[in-house]
């Protein structure tokens, strides 16, 4: 079975790619090495959508994150993606720094990124009355968002499958070969032969790219951590508040979620391993301490979880999409770090206008351009929930009290086309497991309700896949017997 | 859905013991809403024994101290609903709540009882650095994952946290075949019972490692191993006494907080000591009419201690609703102060005029000591006075006062340590 397209990487490159490919007749399959959608860089950042000032004027960066910008207001309505759009601050602390500020208005200006201006501390403070004393003034952006970046990638790539795009888990490319103007991928399930490749492996995108690239990629893995806030706070700060940029990014900001959490990270720690999404000490200290430079009174006992993710920062720190010119048929999608989540519809688009050229493919006539996401009761009336637990009493159950997810949400997500079939698998659908408890309370229902759901014992549940398991059957009696 | 005078927030012992009580005291308009899918709360999955040495003088298992107070409430037929989550309170009193069979449902109540229990501390509060991977999960997950799906949440256990709840879950694990290489204690001791030391340790040969915490934790997919440190004198892991334990499983017992989330939306006032309602003499919140016992009010040790609390609000509620609602109170509120070496009390406040036959204190001390006094002052009067042996804060004391010491005037009650 030879495919058109064969994309690497099930992120949120990997997804917006396919999504705008599957416009076209094409066989096209994404695969991933993890177990689901979404396991990479693209669950694990700071889920904003940046406004486009601090990318370098002419760079690919500039461009796609000016577009995605402007594309993903529709894009989260076509795709029912939670998203607004908050706004958001350059902070700079003394008047030394003001012309750090200037740069960046400048810069935003000639990238193109509309109503930027530079407010001073009054008006600041009547915005956002918790920034710190120090503040002097700071670059606003009215066009900054907030976004899930879970449903982002999940809703593309649902919406790719549903108009025949196809997904393999647990398929970990290995090599690829060129033969006779086609490639063979070599995978852990076996070869697959493909017209053309997208390499969107993230972290290691420069590993295939060099496969056939005479002008090597080389990714550093940049790890950012993160502490997220109760939701019960409420929002120290309506907008998010950068520091002024560095040569490691954008810095450790503060910013609401879009489900009413406050985030504060993410740190730029460049690693060797691109495995290496552990937490530190020094790097959770070291985002308190740069996070409550910025805003005052952050209510720091209320954090419930802190993680990691990992940049897939390239070298030459620009994007790299385009086809290898070595390799007449290879695409490469790499070295997608920040502003990689802004920018995903703008390099869908990108790379599928490219792609579609090159390969000769024709528009599809019955693109399916919407997709409805899973009910939240929570965004309903009472009268209207009233109405829906009457028809499908599941939704009558909650199941994770914190966050008040119900059981017919959680079935919804593990019955939907690329449903869910681990623990965290729904927890990104739901959010069930990620408020204040952590799973303590739900996780055992989760995990019952997977294992029915799915035909397998509860010892066969994963939080994300293969290796992963929960729990362990209760075997003493077979392996020590009895003890008293 | 039937309308009723009075309705409990949760099934567990507080809100069992509480609907007895205010159906013998004459209220029998109540309903019992309880999440599970049966009655007993927390107490379902405690298999271990130790429940109701004051108020049964047996040793029971959580589920048979539960049955007890389970029975009393189907003897009574008093109505109630499970699987049923309270979705709203509102600040007059209306209770909304879901469950599959009734849908939603509205209930404007004339009194409400909050006896919503708590839950565990995760990690991330703790900041525990690491990976995420399965295998991390606190004791309550884990003794539920057992007692109740009997399932292992792991074969390699290390548990931090040497509470009560840690040195149970330690034997339990160990009775069903793991290993438990570690308990891990933050202090300097262990806050548990001795004895629970020595059924739950030492008769495993489980090491207590006081003075350490946990501070990496090591495997992608599931837990490979876990590093613990020794602390020092303010509680930071000293560089270079790291030793790791190559395990499959990390049992959190960090601490309880109770679960108010339901008394914020109702705007009842709460106490940052104890992260439960501030209460008067009545176990009433600063909502009239709206009352709160049991762990959702302060995290108790006894089970026995829950049951009266939840007793005393059942009969405050049905006074209440038997009064018209009204609030019937004469005398000023005064203020119960924690002084020195208490940390807070449970009533905070008491209105003169209102009191039972006695005042029941309950408070927690800050820290540990020996042949300490403990005192209550009305104004300047002291009209308390025991010696304690021994005084922790993993141990909830109480004081009873009879009506009699509380008349005369005075602007302030005062619980406090003294040395003589």
């Amino acid at each position: 079975m030879m495919y058109d397209i064969l994309i690497i990487g099930a992120g949120v490159s990997g997804c917006a790619c396919a999504r705008e490919l599957s416009r076209y007749d094409a066989r096209i399959l994404v695969i991933d090495k993890e177990d689901d959608v979404c396991c990479g860089t693209s669950k694990a950042n700071s889920a904003i959508v940046h406004a486009g000032y601090d990318a370098a004027p002419g760079s690919l960066m500039a461009k796609l994150n000016v577009e995605g910008n402007a594309l993903m207001g529709r894009l989260a309505e076509d795709l029912d993606i939670p998203f607004r759009r908050n706004g958001s601050f350059v902070v700079c602390f003394s008047e030394e720094d003001r012309p750090g500020l200037v740069k960046l208005l400048e810069q935003g200006k000639a990238n193109g990124v509309p109503d930027l201006r530079i407010l001073e501390r009054d008006e600041l403070i009547a915005m956002e009355p918790n920034l710190s004393d120090e503040i002097v003034a700071a670059l606003y952006a009215p066009t900054a968002g907030i976004i899930c970046p879970f449903t982002l990638t999940l809703a593309l790539a649902e919406n790719a499958a549903a108009n025949g795009v196809e997904f393999r888990f647990n398929t970990a490319a290995t090599d690829i070969r060129r033969i006779d103007g086609h490639f063979i991928v070599d995978t852990n399930q076996g070869p697959i032969e493909t017209r053309s490749v997208l390499n969107a492996a993230g972290v290691y995108s420069d590993k295939f790219h060099n496969i056939f690239g005479t002008n090597k990629l080389h990714i550093t893995p940049r790890r950012g951590d993160y502490c997220l806030l109760d939701r019960v706070v409420g929002l120290p700060v309506e907008r998010t508040i950068f520091p002024l940029p560095s040569k490691f990014g954008k810095g450790i900001l503060v910013a609401p979620t879009v489900h009413g959490n406050t985030i504060l990270g993410p740190t730029a720690i460049d690693l060797d391993d691109p495995e290496a999404t552990a937490t530190t000490a020094d790097g959770i200290a070291s985002l308190l301490a740069q996070a409550t430079r910025s805003v005052k009174g952050l209510p720091l006992k209320q954090i419930i979880t802190s993680f990691a993710g990992l940049r897939a920062h390239e070298d030459g720190h620009e994007f790299v999409i385009g086809e290898v010119p070595e390799a007449p048929g290879f695409f490469d999608c790499a070295g997608i770090e920040s502003p990689g989540l802004t920018s995903s519809p703008a390099i869908g688009k990108m790379v599928a206008a490219e792609m579609s050229a090159k390969l000769g493919l024709s528009q599809k006539a019955n693109f399916i351009e919407t997709r409805k996401g899973i009910l939240d009761p929570k965004a309903l009336s009472l009268e209207e929930y009233a109405a829906l637990v009457k028809e499908q009493p599941a939704y009558g159950s909650v199941v994770c009290r914190c966050e008040t997810v119900t059981e017919g949400e959680i079935l919804d997500a593990i019955r939907r086309p690329l449903g869910a079939r681990s623990v965290d698998g729904v927890k990104r659908r739901t959010r069930a497991t990620m408020g204040r408890c952590q799973g303590g309370f739900c996780s055992s229902r989760v995990m019952a309700i997977l294992a029915r759901e799915l035909g397998v014992p509860l010892t066969a549940v994963t939080k994300c896949g293969p290796g992963s398991r929960m729990a362990y059957e209760d075997d003493r009696a077979q392996r020590g017997g009895d003890r008293t | 859905m039937k309308q009723y005078d009075l309705v409990i927030v949760g099934g567990g012992p507080a809100g069992l013991a509480a609907a007895s009580a205010a159906y013998d005291a004459g209220c029998k308009s109540t309903l019992l809403l309880e999440r599970d899918n049966e009655l007993g709360g927390i107490l379902n999955q405690c298999f271990h024994d130790g429940f109701g040495m004051h108020t049964f003088h047996e040793e029971l298992s959580g589920p048979e101290y539960a049955e007890r107070y389970i029975q009393r409430v189907l003897d009574r037929d008093i109505p109630l609903r499970l699987g049923t989550t309270v979705i709203d309170i509102r600040p007059d009193k209306t209770v909304v709540a879901v469950n599959k069979r009734d849908g939603v449902f509205e209930i404007p109540a004339k009194a409400v009882i909050l006896a919503m229990g708590c839950r565990e501390r995760p990690r991330g509060a703790l900041n525990i650095p690491g990976y995420r991977p399965a295998g991390v999960y606190s004791a309550g997950m884990a003794q539920r994952l057992v007692n109740k799906e009997g399932v292992l949440p792991g074969r390699e256990v290390v548990i931090l946290g040497s509470g009560d709840i840690g040195l149970i879950t330690a034997r339990r694990m160990a009775l069903k075949g793991a290993k438990v290489h570690a308990v891990v204690e933050l202090m300097p001791y262990s806050g548990g019972l001795k004895r629970n030391i020595e059924h739950c340790l030492t008769a495993f040969d489980i090491p207590l490692k006081l003075s350490h915490t946990v501070v990496d934790i090591k495997g992608k997919k599931r837990v490979e191993s876990v590093t613990i440190a020794q602390v020092d004198e303010h509680n930071k892991p000293i560089p270079g006494t790291e030793l790791e334990y190559p395990c499959d499983t990390l049992l959190l017992s960090v601490g309880l907080i109770p679960e108010n989330e339901l008394s914020r939306r109702a705007g009842v006032a709460l106490s940052p000591a104890t992260n439960g309602p501030v209460v008067n003499e009545r176990l009433e919140t600063s909502i009239p009419g709206v009352f709160a016992c049991g762990n959702v009010l302060h995290v108790h040790d006894l089970v026995d201690f829950v049951s009266l609390e939840g007793e005393a609000t059942g009969r405050a509620a049905a006074e209440y609703i038997r009064n018209g609602c009204e609030d019937t109170a004469h005398g000023t509120t005064v203020p119960i102060e924690a002084g020195d070496g208490v940390r807070y009390t449970v009533p905070s406040q008491v209105r003169s005029g209102c009191l039972e036959n006695t005042l029941t204190l309950r408070f927690r001390v800050t820290g540990r000591s020996e042949n300490r006094f403990v005192s209550v002052y009305a104004g300047d009067r002291r009209i308390y006075h025991e010696r304690k042996a021994a005084l922790a804060p993993g141990t909830m004391e109480e004081v009873t006062l009879p009506r009699t010491d509380l008349t005369g005037g005075f602007d302030s009650l005062t619980v406090k340590l003294e040395d003589e």
